[in-house]
Parts: structure tokens; sequence; C-alpha cells
């Protein structure tokens, strides 16, 4: 069965891009644009890895992270965060993100990064 | 002559004078005085001076005591030509600070103390009761005078009737035009005009009723000086001792007394009309007491013994069947005890609103002076002080029984004022004056004129008991109040004038002497008697905790809205700062408290701006002046104080610059990672399908779709740099402007249709006034409508009511328009008002729609470029902003 990943994304050109390259490579993509329907998203079909955007209107992508961290049956989900700031990895990595891209960034690269985490075993707890 | 034609011409004579007053202060409301401006007016109010005592009593005095009456118009005169300069000192002082009575000169003075202003107002009723008692007597005699000698004498008057109604009337009259609204300097023009009327009325009076003395009775001049010379009146003589202390005591009322001081200080329009007043009031004066002797020599031939001498001017021509001269004679006496019981009361009411009864208001009610409407309750307290003035005065009368001479009343009177000679002039020629020496000289002055001059005047078991007067105050013989000391040899006027003003002055000067003024006080006291040097400026505020909307509230309800606005404004721009709300800075404050203080006097005005200050310290000016005013001990404790403040002033400026460098900065790196979010997440896009697209192997439609992404990305990319681009060009004031004639109104329906992209799912109800709008601006319309935009924008995006609207209110005056956007949102929050026009702000919000945060800045650069002004617009309901421009915008010399 195909893997599902969680995209969590307020710009609908960038989520198009993710979601068209997941996609083609296999995957299953819902998308979220804010973090309320995402945690409820989170909730009815658990994903096998979350991509979050840093800069979301009404709740911030830390936020969403702490609230996904602070649940026990996430909180092993492997996360990886996307952000358009420089200085915002060193926050992100201490909420407890697994993996880290600066926009922009090449497909190649994002395509990589998620197939490494969904091969990797999930963590011990 | 019959009774009720009397009172009909009273009644006639009052209602003239009403419409005096009426329309006298309508010219006023217009600005449009004229001539009753002039010297003459001024001069004529002067005449206040004399009231029913000088008319009535001084041929009453005449026939008793000689020509020792003339000593009530020597002072006068000597202080108008000899002290000419104290006079015009006082006038400069009162006009410079705005003082607004007797109390209010002592008690700003003196560091502003209330207490001082309380005991001179105490002084001031005190001896006014008996004096306007006095008035309400003498209109009551002339009322019996002619209700004895009308033919049908049938109708008894009751006096006491009489006076209730006289007291009443005067009241009703004086809280009419004395209390219609707050005027800035208590100034009252149509009660000054109508006074100066009463005062033609009653020399013209006088010396009708002399003329006829001279001319009709008599046989002329020569037969009048023949009549003098063989009366009793030749063996009159001359004391020099009572004479001098009797000229002093009348000196030191025409400078003391409320009402004179009132006319005088408070009521002067010009200085230079004081210099006209110096040699035209002792010539008033003149003709007042030119035929007093005259009339009290044929009135003692002609009078059949007994009969009040007080009443000569209008017995005689009476007893001469001359009924019109009577009647002239009458309205006289009427005029001069009327002017005179107005003008004390509305001077009287003055002191007793600002120094007593308002402060206590603002003690019981410690939030007031932000809170009510004063304008209100100073005009009720106004009200309420002179019908509780005319009732004392009614009180005294009926208590007194309206029996002692005029005279002796009316120098009691002099010499109770005359307390607060030492330390008025003190005040104004000797810094080292102190709030301590004025308090104990007043208080000690006060003491001694009760106990030698006020209580003994009810008689003896009155108010002193029989055994004091023969024995003295717990049986120490030297303690008798009328003779002091042992010293039996003076009469008592003199004798309580000696002992009163030497014990006053004695400790006024050893008090000041002995103690150290404070900050304040050195600072008033300087600011007094070097008033012509105009050096020395009152610094009195330190840089306080003070929120400059409260202070403008406080305003608004002192001053009215528009008025403390466009004030607050014209301070704002002083300072170069945009909008409504200056810094408070002690300059700032000094000029908001001298102009309250026009309005509800020196002391509640300080007190008021101390209430929100909270505790006033001393700034390093403050300290310096007072440093450098003596070499005296304290000077030393006053320089280490001053560095101690200086220090802590400059600790405290750096905190603030530090605070507001790191605030900035913290905006800059906020604002350098915004532009890169901005930067970035557009290029995401375009890098992201650009890729897609060069791998190929795509649908026809998707390359279609992915193209256009881009392109729209690129394009979102290009904004935001022109808008970067944009502001700094504004900035380095390069900027092209393509100036045109343009219509307002086509200007905000572009913008009103541009903005309505934002948030375009909304109800958003736009509230206007077309005709308003209806205005042809030179200026560059696509840059104003761009700030347009930016306003509608912004209150479509962030007005947070759930029935959104938005109001724009245009006005024009004096070539400036003003264009007001104020939507009923939330507002801004205070400390961000002024930080919204940053370039680097943004504040923090749930509601990002995609700006950078760049929309007011280049607004603010714009509204520059167009000779106006965007600013915030404080105390609105939600959120509003004022854009100022001018109507025609001239190309710069480039």
């Amino acid at each position: 069965m195909a893997k599902h990943v969680l995209l969590i994304e307020d710009e609908p050109n960038i989520a198009e891009a993710i979601r068209f390259l997941l996609t083609r490579d296999g995957l299953r993509v819902s998308h979220a644009p804010e973090g309320d329907t995402a945690l409820v998203m989170l909730r009815q079909d658990p994903p096998d890895l979350v991509i979050l955007d840093h800069m979301l209107p009404g709740m911030s992508g830390l936020e969403i992270l702490t609230a996904v961290r602070a649940d026990p049956q996430c909180r092993d989900l492997p996360v990886m965060m996307l952000t358009a700031r420089g200085r915002d990895r060193e926050m992100a990595e201490e909420a407890g993100a697994d993996c880290f891209m600066t926009k922009p960034f090449s497909n190649a690269e994002i395509l990589a990064e998620v197939r490494a985490m969904l091969s990797q075993p999930r963590r011990a707890v | 002559m019959p009774f009720n034609l009397l009172v009909l011409s009273c009644l006639l004579y009052v209602a003239f004078l009403f419409a005096v007053a009426f329309v006298v202060e309508r010219r006023a409301a217009r600005g449009r005085l004229g001539w009753l401006r002039s010297p003459l007016v001024y001069t004529l109010s002067l005449s206040i001076y004399c009231t029913a005592w000088t008319f009535y009593g001084a041929v009453g005095y005449a026939a008793r005591s000689g020509l020792e009456f003339l000593t009530i118009y020597f002072g006068p005169t000597l202080v108008f030509i000899g002290w000419w300069w104290l006079l015009r000192k006082l006038v400069r002082i009162g006009r410079q600070y705005h003082v607004t009575s007797i109390a209010d000169l002592i008690s700003s003075r003196y560091g502003k103390s209330n207490l001082l202003g309380v005991i001179v107002t105490l002084i001031a009723v005190i001896a006014a009761t008996p004096y306007i008692a006095l008035q309400l007597q003498s209109v009551v005699l002339s009322f019996g005078v002619f209700a004895s000698a009308a033919p049908d004498g049938s109708r008894p008057l009751d006096p006491g009737q009489t006076a209730v109604w006289v007291a009443v009337g005067l009241a009703f009259f004086t809280i009419l035009f004395g209390t219609r609204n707050l005027d800035a300097r208590e100034q009252h023009h149509g009660i000054v005009t109508a006074i100066a009327v009463e005062a033609v009325v009653k020399l013209v009076a006088l010396l009708a009723v002399g003329s006829f003395v001279v001319w009709g009775i008599a046989g002329g001049v020569a037969d009048v000086i023949a009549r003098i010379d063989a009366a009793d009146l030749s063996a009159w003589q001359v004391e020099p001792g009572r004479w001098t202390g009797l000229i002093f005591l009348s000196a030191a009322a025409v400078i003391t007394l409320p009402r004179m001081f009132q006319v005088m200080v408070v009521e002067n329009e010009d200085e230079g009309h004081l210099a006209r007043a110096s040699w035209a009031f002792p010539l008033y004066l003149m003709a007042m007491s030119l035929f007093i002797v005259p009339i009290a020599v044929v009135g003692l031939e002609r009078m059949p013994a007994g009969s009040n001498p007080d009443m000569f001017v209008l017995t005689l021509p009476l007893a001469e069947g001359q009924g019109a001269l009577a009647m002239l004679v009458f309205l006289g006496g009427f005029s001069s005890a009327t002017s005179m019981v107005i003008v004390e009361s509305i001077a009287l009411a003055t002191m007793i609103s600002n120094h007593v009864m308002i402060p206590l208001w603002l003690r019981l009610r410690p939030g007031a002076a932000a809170a009510d409407d004063l304008r209100s309750v100073v005009l009720m307290a106004r009200r309420l002080a002179i019908a509780v003035v005319l009732a004392l005065g009614y009180g005294y009368y009926h208590v007194s029984g309206g029996s002692a001479a005029l005279a002796a009343i009316g120098l009691i009177a002099f010499l109770g004022v005359a307390q607060v000679l030492p330390a008025m002039l003190g005040g104004i020629f000797w810094r080292g004056a102190t709030r301590t020496g004025a308090f104990l000289g007043l208080v000690t002055g006060l003491v001694v004129w009760a106990y030698t001059s006020f209580l003994p005047s009810f008689g003896p078991g009155a108010a002193l008991s029989q055994a004091i007067f023969a024995d003295g105050l717990f049986g120490l013989s030297w303690l008798r109040p009328q003779a002091l000391f042992g010293t039996q040899a003076m009469d008592p006027i003199t004798h309580a004038l000696f002992w009163s003003l030497a014990l006053n002055v004695l400790a006024f000067c050893l008090g000041s002497l002995f103690t150290f003024p404070g900050p304040v006080e050195r600072l008033q006291g300087a600011a007094f008697v070097n008033v012509f040097e105009g050096a020395v400026g009152p610094q009195r505020w330190a840089r306080g905790q003070v929120d400059p909307e409260a202070l403008l509230g406080m305003a608004q309800r002192i001053l009215g809205e528009e008025t403390a606005l466009s004030f607050f404004q014209a301070a704002a721009r002083a300072q170069g700062k945009e909008g409504f709300l200056p810094d408070p800075t002690p300059t700032f404050l000094d000029q908001l408290e001298t102009r309250l203080s026009g309005s509800v006097g020196a002391a509640t005005a300080h007190a008021m701006i101390s209430q929100l200050v909270g505790r006033a310290t001393v700034t390093v000016e403050d300290l310096m002046a007072v440093a450098s005013e003596s070499a005296q001990l304290l000077e030393y404790s006053a320089q280490l104080e001053a560095r101690e403040a200086e220090l802590t002033r400059t600790a405290g400026a750096l905190r603030e610059a530090n605070e507001k460098l790191t605030q900035l900065s913290l905006q800059k790196d906020a604002f350098l990672s915004q532009i890169s979010h901005e930067l970035r997440t557009p290029m995401t896009s375009i890098r992201a399908f650009s890729e897609i697209l060069t791998e190929g192997d795509l649908p026809p439609e998707s390359v279609v779709r992915y193209g256009k992404i881009i392109h729209d990305e690129a394009k979102r990319l290009t904004r935001l740099l022109d808008d970067l681009l944009d502001l700094s060009v504004l900035e380095n004031g390069s900027v092209q402007l393509n100036l045109g004639l343009a219509s307002l109104q086509g200007m905000l329906d572009t913008a009103l249709t541009a903005a309505r992209q934002t948030r375009p799912d909304r109800e958003f109800l736009v509230i206007r006034d077309l005709p308003s709008e209806a205005i042809y601006l030179k200026t560059d319309a696509d840059r104003l409508t761009q700030v347009f935009i930016n306003l509608i924008s912004n209150a479509r995006k962030y007005c947070d009511a759930a029935r959104p609207e938005l109001r724009i209110v245009v006005r024009q005056r004096a070539g400036r328009v003003t264009v007001d956007f104020i939507d009923n949102g939330k507002g801004i929050p205070k400390d961000s008002q002024t930080l919204i026009f940053e370039k680097f702000a943004r504040l923090t919000d749930a509601n990002r729609a995609g700006g950078a945060g760049l929309g007011l800045a280049i607004c603010r650069e714009i509204m520059t470029n167009l000779g106006g002004a965007v600013a915030y617009l404080p105390g609105q309901k939600g959120a509003a902003f004022r854009v100022t421009l001018p109507l025609r915008l001239e190309r710069q010399a480039a």
C-alpha cells in the first residue's frame, strides 16, 4: 500500500508542486492549508510522514509541531519542516523536527529526503 | 414723588444696565469690542472704588469729622500717581501668569500654595461681608428716605424686605453675567461696561446735587466759602498721625480690595490703559469730592438737627422740592451700591470656587481631574459662591440691624484687606519672601485685625465680652483689644492699623528670613520679581510618568474639545512630532498649566496636572535656576541634588535610547527575515515548477498551467521589489511628482474600487459625505490615490468588527484639506500608534494578508512628498487615520 504523506502548507502553488512530485513518486498526499484542519486530519487518517511549513496563518508551524509531539500516538512520527527564513532552524530542531528544508529547494533534494525518511525504521520509543 | 415710580425707575435702570451688559457681551463674543476696550472704560470701571460709602457716606464723614474724609481720596490718588510702577508690575504679572484673583496671585507667588489662597480668600470674604451689608444698607436707607417723604406715606416700607429683594436681584444679575461661561482670563466685558455706565451716573448725580447746593441754595461760590468759614468746620483739626494712617490705609485698600484687583488687574485689556488711568482716575476722584464740603455745610445748616448726615445728598434736594434731582441722586447711590456688590461678588466667587470649592472637590474625588466635565462644575461653584457671598452680606445686615455709620464699616473693611499687602508687596519685590513668612504674616494680621477692629466693631458685649474690653484677654491688661501693649493714646482705627500691620510685617519678615523657600517658590518668586526682565521662566515640571492622552482628555474637558486638540497638535508640531500627542516635556506641561490656570486658577491647575503626572520632581533646569539664585547653604545641596537628578535623567535618557535602538534592531532583523520569506516563497514555486517543466514528459495542459504559475509568482516577486524600491526613492526625496488638478471624490472612488480586492468576500460598509468631497486638489493624484488605497485596504484587512464599516470625513480649512478614515474596529494599541509608520514594523497579527509591512511607511513618505502628513488619530472608537494635505501643492524649486 502506498505510503501516506500529510502536507501542511498555506501557499497553494508550493503545495501543488510538492503534491505533484510526491504523487508522481507513488505516494499518497493529503493537504491541509492551516493548523486546525491539519490536526484533525492527523487523527482521522494517520500519515507516515508530515511535511510542515514554518510560517502559517493562525497556528504557526512550531506550534503545530509542539502539538504533534505532545500527542503520544504521534510522538515518533517523522516530521520535515519547510522554512523560508534563515534563523528558524534551531527553533525547529528544538521543537522536534526530524528534517529541515530551506526554501527554495530543488525537487531532487526534497524527493531524496522524503524517500530516506520513509524507508527508515520508526524510532524506538 | 410716588414710591411706585421710584421702584419702577429702579427696575428700568437695572433693565438698561442688563441691556448694556448684554450688547457688550455679544460684541465681545464676536470679537468686536472697539472703543469699549478704551482707557476711558478702564478708568471709569476703576471708580468701583467709590461705593455707596463714598457716595452717601463722604458727606456724613465730612459733617462728623471735617476734612478727614479727603484721606479716603488721597490714598488712591497717591497710589495712581506715585506708585504707578507698582500697579504696572501687578498688571504685568497678572497678564503674564493669568492671575485670576488676589488670592491666586498670593498662592501662585508662594509656590502655588493653596493654603495661602484659602487664607486670602477667608480674609477677603470676612472683610467684604460688612462692606456688602453696607451697600445693602445704603440702598435700603435711600428707599426709606423716599418712602417717608412720599405724600402717601400710608404704605410702611419694610427695610428687611427691601434688603432681601435687592440682594436677590443683585445675585441674579451677577450670576447671569458673571458666570455665563468660563473665560480663560476671567474677564467680563459686559459687566465692566455696565460698571463704567454706572460710574458716569454717580458722578453726574453728585455733581448735579453739588451744583444745586452751591448755586441753587447758597448764593454761589463766594457765599459757600463764606458759609464754610463760618461753620464749625473751621474748628476741625488735622491730626497728622491719624491722617497718615488713613491715607496709608486707603492707599493699601485700592491695591488689595478684591474688586479693585478684579477691575484693575484681571479685567485689564492693555497695560497702556493704566498710564491713562494714572491721571484720569485721580481726576475722577477729585470731581467726586469737589462738592462734599459744601453739601455737608449747607446740609448741617438747613436740615433739622438729628437728621442723618449720611443721607444729606438725598434729603437736601427732597427738602427743597427737587424731586427729579433727588431721583438722579438716588440712581447715583443705587449705581454705587450695585456696581460694588456685583464686582465684589464676582471677585470673591472666583476665589472661593478656585481656592476652596474646586480643590475640595478634587480631593474628595481623586479621579475627578480626568473624569468629569469640569467646566460645568466650576460654573456651578461660581454661582453657588455668588449666592453665598450675597447671603452673608444680607445676614450681616440683618444681624447688625443696619445701625453703624457708613464710614466706620468701610474703614474696618479696608483694614481687613490691607492685611494682604505685606505678602503681596513682599511677593513681587523681595525674592527672599517665603511661603512660611507669608502664612505667618497673613494669619497674624488676620488675628490682630479681628481682635482689635472687626470683633470690637459689634460693640462691647456682642462678640467680645465687656470684661475683655476692660481687662484684656485672660485678664492680661496688655491684651486689651483697643489698647494692645498699653498703647492708649491712639484712636481705635489707628491703633488697629498700627498693631495689625506692624505685627503682620514683623511675622512676614521673620518668617521669610528664617525659612528657605522651596524650589517652586524660588522660581515663582524670581519670575514675579523679575517680571519685566522676562529672563526667568517658571520651569516647574519634570518629565514625569504621564500619559499624554490622559492630559488631552483632561484639557478637553476644561478647554473644550477642538481648542484642546489644536493646542496639543501645535505643541506636538513644535516638538517636531506628528499627530496630536506631544511628549510631556516640562515645557509642554508648563504651557498646559498656564493655559489651564486661566480657566481654573493656578493652584487648581497645578493640582490637576500633579494628579496626572504623579509626584513631580525637580528637573536640572529648575535646580540650576534655583541654585544660581543665591549663595546660601542650600545651594550646595541643591547642586548635589541637581547632579543626582541629572545623572538620573541621563541614565533615563540612555536607557530610553538603548531601548529604542534595541527595538529598532529587533524590528530590522524581523524585517529582513520577513523580506527573506517574502522573496523565498515565490522563488520556491518558480524553482519547483521550472524543474518539473525541464524534465519534460508532461501533458500540454499541465505545461500551460505550470507556466502560468511561474509567471504569476515572478510578478509577485517584481511587485515586492517595486515596493522596496518605491520606498527608498520616496525616502531619498528623489521622487518625480506629477502635479495636476484632480477631484478628491474621484480619487476616493478609484481607491475604494481598488481596495475591494482585499478580502473581497466581506461585507464592508463605507460611509461618505459626497458634497464635502467635491474639492479639486492640485496634487499628484496617483500617489494620493495610492495612500487612500492603502488606508482603505488596511481597514478592510484589519477591522475586526462584526459589521465592519469605514467613515470617510473630509474637512477643509485655511488652504488645507484633511481626510479622516475611521473604522469601527478595536483600534490600534497606544504604544503601537507611532510604530506602525516605521517601515520595519508590522504588528503581530493573526491576519497577515500578504503585505510585507511597507504600506504605511510608503504612505507616510508619499504624504511628506505631497507637502502633507498622515497620522494616527487617537481618541476615536476604532482605528483612525488622518491625511492632511495642502489644497494646492506648488512645485518646489528643485
